[in-house]
């Protein structure tokens, strides 16, 4: 598999990171020799291999249906991007 | 009953064409606190008041699962004659919006909690089984208000985190009538298993809805669409009937139709393509580090099995069996876990037949016209089982049954007390009866005389003049049979 520049340019506006015009062609060098090192791993066969999801060799922990958390709406807005009361307010979004 | 044929076809010009169509229903758990942070999920709280440092993604907060959610998505797949699958794993489905903190949705994808699955839709044309795919969990996101402010959208993360059970049917519908079906079943099987409230106008059940179209007789499917979040049965019977049509036009058109999402207007009753869904599809994902899969044994899942309520297919079966319905009238009966116990307790004390009658009948409509719930109902089951065991018992007509129940509903008293405060009780003694005809007879002599010339149309005539003279209260086949002999004499 190799990348080309478009394919950059997708997988960064997918994940909000602005990219450098400039850097594009540095960073498309960079990924493949990247992915051409990951690559090696296809020499493998695993076809019978279940997919590792976790080293540890556990399941779950779960914890039990009771309210104990919330009701602290001052402390998490101080993070909105602008000051009000009951909300979070962001710049308009709308279809 | 006769069968009728299943007919819904979009006709084009160049030909009749099928609409196929899989629901991917979005049904909130009923739980306290949300699947993976200890806020409560209670609606209609203040905005932001039922959020965690968790729901709205600081970093370094580590989520932990909701034990009960477990369990409900279990509860549910089992109701829905579903594989439960032992082994599950959390993924992270990444996209970005205003309401979603996290940058992704905690969800399932390779391995869900629940596997295959199948639900019993009864239809006018006879039962139609309906294919479920799969059953996962996953995170609701929080709610954007757009129209509060011209230039900001505000944001509300109560919703944020709560658990959803996401069931996904196979493309095995065919018609509006069928998804209406459908979505009722699928709600009141969550109901019996009190596994989701199914409020729609709270949100707690909505929908994506997939449609595609072919030639009748096509063995491959068309290209489909999908209609995001619909939140009504009714808008999601409108959203197929627009789209299906549009999918139509554009193929007698010689077009190609785009495999896109789309969103319902339900003021224009029109689908549109939702463009900055373009990249919705590309979601990345990928097992969340943050979760180990999901192990769950077997004992549980059978203790779940064991204390599983009666659903309402077994239900249906028992009523038809046990009280002698209908299918027709045993299906109203189960449709809502409150209504057959209503009915249960009413047969438990009275006929069994007529109790599904009356019921159907005057309450019914009593309830809908006042937009009340059973459960809310002005006349309980225990009045209402003496109101049938008096009709029954021929105590009171069914007509002035109509008045003593009318007189339930303003007042709430039994029916004992309001037929012998009010003298309603069925006059059945044959002399007085016999006396009374008489009387009226006699006073009608020119009319007797033409009924027995042959106007024999005049013999109701004379029942309505009992039945004003007795005031409602003669007993109606003694009348006749009594008025008859009388005539004929």
């Amino acid at each position: 598999m190799s990348l080309d520049k478009e394919k950059i340019k997708h997988v960064a506006k997918l994940a909000r990171i602005s990219v450098d015009e400039a850097k594009v062609e540095s960073l498309t060098k960079d990924l493949n020799s990247i992915f051409k090192f990951i690559e090696q791993l296809n020499e493998l066969n695993t076809d019978k291999v279940e997919p590792l999801t976790s080293i540890l060799n556990q399941s779950l922990r779960s914890r039990k249906d009771e309210i104990s958390d919330g009701k602290i709406r001052d402390k998490i807005l101080k993070n909105s991007p602008k000051e009000n009361e009951e909300f979070f307010v962001v710049p308009k979004v709308v279809e | 009953m006769s069968k009728e044929k299943f007919d819904y076809f979009i006709k084009g010009e160049k030909g009749k064409y099928e609409v196929v169509i899989g629901l991917e229903v979005h049904a909130q758990v009923l739980s306290k606190s949300k699947l993976f942070s200890g806020s409560s999920t209670k609606f209609g709280a203040d905005p932001n008041n039922q959020v965690s440092l968790i729901d709205s993604a600081f970093p370094g907060m580590l989520p932990v699962i909701n034990e009960e959610c477990i369990k409900q998505a279990v509860r549910t797949g089992l109701g829905l004659n579903a594989k439960i699958n032992n082994y599950s794993v959390f993924d992270r489905k990444n996209y970005f919006y205003a309401d979603l903190p996290q940058g992704y949705q905690i969800s399932q994808y390779k391995n869900p909690i629940v596997g295959e699955g199948k639900v019993l839709l009864d239809m006018p044309y006879g039962s139609k089984e309906i294919g479920i795919e799969r059953l996962h969990l996953e995170q609701d996101a929080g709610k954007s208000i757009h129209d509060m402010d011209p230039s900001n959208t505000y944001v509300d993360l109560n919703r944020s985190g709560i658990a959803l059970m996401e069931i996904v049917s196979k493309p095995d519908l065919r018609s509006p009538d069928e998804v209406n079906a459908y979505i009722k079943k699928l709600r009141s099987i969550m109901r019996y298993l009190g596994t989701c409230d199914g409020n729609m106008q709270e949100g707690s059940l909505r929908a994506d809805v997939n449609v595609s179209v072919r030639k009748e007789g096509d063995k491959n499917f068309g290209t489909r669409c999908e209609i995001k979040n619909v939140n009504s049965i009714k808008f999601m019977q409108m959203a197929i009937e627009y789209e299906a049509a549009r999918q139509v036009e554009l193929i007698e058109n010689g077009k190609k139709i785009d495999q896109e999402t789309r969103l319902f207007d339900t003021k224009k009753n029109e689908t549109r393509s939702m463009r900055s869904k373009e990249d919705a599809h590309d979601y990345r994902y990928f097992p969340d580090p943050d979760l180990l899969p999901l192990k769950l044994e077997q004992k549980l899942i059978d203790d779940l099995k064991k204390s599983l309520p009666e659903l309402p297919d077994k239900k249906k079966e028992r009523f038809v069996k046990e009280y002698g319905l209908n299918a027709y009238e045993a299906n109203v009966l189960v449709s809502e876990k409150e209504i057959s116990d209503y009915y249960e307790e009413v047969a438990k004390q009275s006929d069994k037949k007529l109790a599904a009658t009356w019921m159907m009948g005057d309450l019914f409509a009593m309830l809908n016209d006042r937009g009340l719930d059973i459960s809310k109902s002005p006349i309980s089951a225990k009045h209402f089982a003496e109101l049938v065991q008096a009709i029954k018992s021929g105590e009171i007509s069914g007509r002035i049954a109509k008045e003593v129940f009318e007189i339930m509903v303003e007042s709430g008293d039994n029916p004992k007390k309001i037929i012998e405060s009010k003298g309603m009780k069925q006059q059945s003694d044959p002399k007085k009866l016999e006396k009374m005809i008489n009387e009226i007879l006699s006073k009608n002599k020119d009319k007797v005389d033409q009924y027995k010339a042959g106007k024999e149309k005049l013999f109701g005539f004379f029942v309505g003049q009992v039945m004003k003279l007795s005031g409602g209260k003669a007993n109606p086949q003694l009348t006749n049979e009594i008025l008859k002999k009388l005539l004929k004499g």
